[in-house]
């Protein structure tokens, strides 16, 4: 029996098909049923190694493949050991430059009075104290501004002043710390009690992937070096959406791509060969600041971050780079 | 003019070759880490459970920051441990080929017995008589309050043989401790560091030696200078070579047999453990 060459063509074409299909599939795509497996994630370019079924998705580790429900528990084990010694260890391997970082991210974040921050990962806390700090700062300029406009106020105005303050003042800003990690916690809750930061300051155990949180409560959720340890950053982008209220703003600051070569190679060798020795010398733990090395180059670069904020369903999304790329503050609007 | 436009070329190539070399290491990196096994504890890269592999400069480094570290906090011994592993590899080299010509220290590299609690027979060793090397061993143990699992894993040394001599060397210190009488205060650690410095030749042990010192009080110094230190050096420079005795086997051994097989006299002061006050 002769088949008919118009079905033999069609089933040719879509066999064709197929295989162009396949061969263009992309690694980053989520393709349920494919089996594609790839040996070497390139450093640099965010991958995802797609395993059988039976083992389980994958996903990095540094440079280590591991099975993704393990990646959550290392990276745990990993800041837990070094929680004591985070913030020696920041000023000791960015010479102190992290705190420009973060002052950075406040000032373009410029939150007003009344704001409700959420700061993920924040674990030590610093995002959120500097947070309290430019309300109060804020609070402070205004009410000084208040009362030289009001030139020489009456005794009927000033006693007007003093009972409706309490009542009617302004909405009290308040900033929830939320960090996966109790070790990292307590360390920042210790640093809040020295500094005497307590009122309008909240601890809360919780993963990014899943916020303990229900929609819509904060104006600005931050993350701040934290990003790119979560085992699913898709995820933890839509629960980023999902607990900003409408016109909340989602802010990132995260290790990224430096673009000058020059600098990239200076880059490369301090970070290799200095840090880990930094970590051995003063946290007393070469292969955590290993894994915080590694894990720094295979987040993705800011242009593919900045699509992924996008494909999250945030709006107005830009990044500056900071420290020639050391450093990139991507920031996005839910409307 | 034209000799500054040749030379950006030149530059713009050396650049190129250099990012190539740091993309090399990264990629280097990423090949000898990337791996689909399964994580375990027990799985490692490099040339046993623990190893880190550096470069030169990395080593000299971590000698100079372990160095640091370990003279403003003594009691850091994993930068003590750094340090001995940064510094000390000729000085493996020299032990290990002792070794080799001994025919029990032979056997020791071959077999390689660790000590740890999980290896000992602690009630075998609590019933034997008082004066055997085990028993005393063991009352060091309780006096002092420590346990032989407290030694930090070797991480920079870039041979698996010697980096089972370093352990080793690490294993035996509390032995020696009851081989030479000394308690583990200050004046006791300075007197083994003054042995092991001239049997060994570590150089971490002789830093060890030299600076120890200083954190005692008069009354220490001059029981060192005048006693202990003469005796520690003396008996360091003849005693048989202490990495090469099969200790495990040796626990019904009497203590006294065990000093006179080393050409190891007793010590002329008997210091106790409770004189553990700081110095």
């Amino acid at each position: 029996m002769r088949v008919r060459p118009v079905k033999m063509a069609a089933s040719v074409r879509q066999w064709a098909r197929r295989v162009i299909r396949l061969s263009h599939t992309n690694i980053t795509g989520a393709s349920g049923g494919l089996s594609v497996r790839f040996d070497r994630c390139s450093a640099g370019s965010y991958c995802r190694c797609f395993g059988d079924a039976a083992e389980g998705k994958q996903t990095h580790f540094g440079f280590e493949t591991v099975p993704e429900a393990e990646k959550a528990k290392r990276v745990y084990k990993v800041f837990e050991n070094v929680a004591q010694k985070y913030d020696v260890m920041n000023d000791a391997m960015s010479l102190g430059i992290h705190r420009l970082w973060k002052d950075k991210l406040l000032h373009v974040m410029c939150p007003q009075p009344g704001a409700r921050l959420l700061d993920v990962a924040g674990g030590t806390g610093d995002i959120a104290f500097r947070f309290l700090e430019y309300i109060r700062f804020q609070q402070e300029r205004q009410r000084r501004r208040e009362t030289r406009a009001v030139e020489t106020p009456s005794w009927q105005e000033l006693s007007t002043n003093y009972s409706t303050e309490d009542e009617d003042g302004p909405r009290e800003s308040k900033a929830v710390v939320c960090d996966i990690n109790k070790e990292m916690l307590k360390v920042g809750k210790q640093k809040a009690d020295s500094m005497g930061l307590v009122s309008g300051l909240s601890w809360v155990v919780g993963d990014a992937e899943e916020l303990p949180f229900d929609d819509e409560q904060f104006d600005i959720y931050t993350i701040a070096f934290g990003i790119r340890n979560v085992t699913r950053i898709d995820q933890a982008l839509q629960e980023a959406r999902r607990v900003l209220k409408p016109g909340g703003r989602f802010m990132c600051l995260e290790f990224s791509k430096v673009t000058n070569p020059v600098l990239a190679s200076l880059y490369d060798a301090y970070s290799f060969q200095m840090i880990p020795i930094l970590g051995e010398v003063i946290a007393g733990d070469w292969k955590s600041y290993q894994y915080l090395v590694e894990s720094i180059r295979k987040f993705p670069d800011q242009e593919r971050f900045k699509e992924m904020i996008e494909d999250a369903g945030f709006y107005c999304v830009q990044y500056h780079n900071l420290t020639g790329g050391v450093v990139a503050l991507h920031s996005g609007f839910k409307l | 003019m034209r000799r500054l436009s040749a030379m950006w070329p030149c530059f713009g190539r050396a650049l190129r070759r250099l990012h190539q070399r740091h993309s090399k290491v990264i990629a280097k990196a990423v090949c000898a880490h990337s791996s689909s096994r399964a994580f375990t504890d027990r799985c490692y890269d490099g040339l046993y459970p623990g190893h880190i592999s550096t470069t030169p400069i990395q080593k000299a480094l971590l000698a100079v920051g372990s160095g640091v570290a370990a003279l403003q906090d003594p009691y850091r011994h994993d930068m003590v441990a750094v340090l001995g592993e940064t510094t000390g590899h000729l000085a493996l080299i020299n032990l290990r080929n002792r070794m080799r010509n001994d025919p029990e220290g032979y056997t020791i590299l071959i077999e390689r017995p660790r000590i740890r609690l999980s290896t000992l027979d602690l009630s075998k060793m609590a019933s034997l008589p008082d004066g055997s090397f085990g028993k005393e061993y063991l009352r060091f143990l309780e006096d002092n309050h420590v346990t032989p699992d407290s030694r930090v894993d070797v991480k920079f040394v870039d041979d698996e043989e010697l980096a089972y001599v370093m352990q080793r060397y690490r294993e035996v210190h509390d032995l020696l401790h009851t081989l030479l009488g000394m308690p583990t205060n200050m004046l006791g650690e300075v007197a083994v560091k003054w042995f092991e410095a001239a049997q060994t030749g570590l150089p971490m042990c002789a830093l060890g030696a030299v600076l120890g010192p200083l954190r005692l009080n008069t009354r220490r110094l001059q029981k060192l200078v005048t006693s202990l230190g003469p005796w520690a050096l003396k008996n360091g420079r003849q005693a048989r070579c202490v990495l090469s005795i099969f200790y495990e086997r040796r626990w019904e051994q009497s203590l006294e047999d065990l000093r006179q097989e080393l050409n190891i006299e007793p010590p002329p002061l008997m210091l106790s453990a409770s004189n553990k006050s700081s110095s």
